[in-house]
């Protein structure tokens, strides 16, 4: 059996916090010129140019892109046949902790959601593991604004409320959102699953490259759809009016009980983040 | 569109003239605070005791900056969704309070406070941190340190962008800039 030592996740999640921090992903990237290029609205197309120079700025100077560097979620897909020597939960804690400090990336934890005391290192990290087979580690840090998170809901649709029911509460989920989450916004949807489930369907829809849809056809044409319907609405880059509320639909789904159809949407901003290595 | 120059203290003379949709550059001193530091402020307001900074005439910029590296005033520093400011704005404001900075949308209550005492609220570009920082040319912790991001600092701004969201009449940009591109688009 393979032996990986916790420390290299730990040296590796440092640099990835800092790096996912600086540095907007190319397909973002893409997505935000494409919008500019063909937004319409005058006052829309200033504002998605003041976006590309912010993000620019950021990769140069290596700052943060934004201010809320995020609570610091850790994707891990460990293989089977892969040991770990060592306290892993530890250790990606310690990644996030040196990251976050030696980067200069806000600490925005509290201990306890009621009493507010700051952590004052970003931790705990928010961790999601996943067993694959193989015998390697692949590792994706995601910093999660919350001025989007916030804007996220989850809803049980009842079966019979089908494909409109799930396309009505995103766009109703989008509507409420106007203009709070930044826009333009990504969204990622979970369908099916359990109640939690479609939470997490929806958190790693976010983690898929906006250039890759869906591998069902048919969810793939309702990314297309629905995003074609968000940009219809109107709200535009920061809620000031125009044609870019969404760069991104990415949608996520699971089998499900015959009495169920959970759905849920996490809203992203503009400064959608996360980068990945396999160790 | 021109933009309008603003010094602070924001005055009511400024504050009238202002409306929204107007684009601006702020220069001056402004402070920061956010969701820990307002719940302190208004809990002196409570008790009739002093607060930290002159609150009259004052703009308050909602944000939790990133830390400063060697050589910066300041890291990034965006603005945060100020909704969750809704419940302690209006005291401030009825304290003397004339500018929020910030992005998306208030409460009926802050509009009316707006309204009533004379307040104009600003949006800042939120996502632009790194591009914003540059207009901010002092940076200094006034109050509650041990908050951290959330502490009150006193910036020193130059040509600060932002928008005119509301103004004192309660016109919002919000529901104009929307309803204005719909319209260009029937």
């Amino acid at each position: 059996m393979r032996e990986l030592d916790a420390n290299q996740i730990t040296q590796t999640i440092k640099r990835l916090c800092i790096e996912a921090n600086c540095l907007l992903p190319s397909d973002i990237q893409n997505r935000i010129a494409t919008s500019c290029k063909n937004e319409p609205w005058s006052q829309a197309k200033e504002i998605l140019e003041r976006i590309i120079e912010n993000y620019q700025i950021a990769e140069k100077e290596n700052q943060p892109i934004c201010q809320d560097t995020g609570a610091a979620c850790v994707f891990l897909k460990i293989g089977q046949d892969v040991h770990i020597v060592g306290n892993l939960e530890d250790a990606v804690n310690e990644g996030v902790r040196q990251g976050y400090g030696e980067g200069y990336l806000r600490k925005s934890i509290v201990r306890d959601p009621l009493d507010r005391v700051n952590t004052g290192d970003n931790t705990p990290a928010m961790i999601y593991y996943e067993l694959v087979p193989g015998d390697k580690v692949e590792i994706t840090v995601a910093p999660k604004g919350f001025g989007s998170e916030n804007m996220s809901q989850i809803k049980m649709l009842r079966p019979s409320d089908g494909l409109q029911g799930v396309k009505d509460f995103v766009l109703k989920v989008v509507a409420d959102a106007g203009p709070n989450p930044c826009p333009p916004i990504v969204i990622g949807v979970g369908i099916g699953g359990t109640f939690d489930k479609a939470a997490y369907l929806a958190k790693k829809a976010l983690m898929r490259s906006t250039d890759i849809p869906n591998d069902n056809p048919f969810y793939a044409d309702l990314e297309k759809t629905l995003l074609e319907e968000i940009n219809a609405l109107g709200i535009g880059p920061q809620g000031f009016g125009g044609k870019t509320t969404a760069l991104a639909v990415n949608i996520e789904t699971l089998p499900t009980h015959i009495a169920g159809l959970p759905v849920a949407v996490n809203v992203n901003c503009h400064v959608t983040r996360h980068k990945t290595e396999v160790l | 569109m021109a933009n309008i120059h603003i010094t602070t203290p924001l005055t009511q003379d400024a504050v009238k003239n202002l409306k929204a949709g107007d684009s601006c550059l702020i220069s001056g001193v402004i402070y920061t605070a956010r969701d820990a530091a307002h719940k302190r402020l208004c809990e002196l307001v409570a008790q009739g005791k002093p607060l930290p900074m002159d609150i009259k005439d004052s703009v308050i910029y909602f944000v939790g900056p990133t830390p400063a590296k060697p050589g910066q005033a300041i890291g990034s520093a965006g603005p945060t969704t100020s909704y969750r400011m809704d419940a302690y704005s209006p005291i401030l404001i009825a304290q003397g309070q004339t500018g929020m900075i910030g992005k998306g949308k208030r409460g009926p209550e802050v509009i009316e406070a707006m309204k009533q005492h004379g307040a104009v609220y600003f949006g800042a570009i939120g996502g632009c941190g790194a591009l914003l920082s540059r207009c901010i040319k002092e940076s200094e912790i006034i109050a509650y340190e041990d908050l951290g991001a959330e502490a009150i600092r006193r910036l020193v701004v130059e040509d600060f962008p932002v928008v005119v969201i509301i103004d004192s009449q309660g016109n919002n940009l919000y529901e104009t800039g929307k309803a204005n591109y719909l319209s260009s688009v029937e």
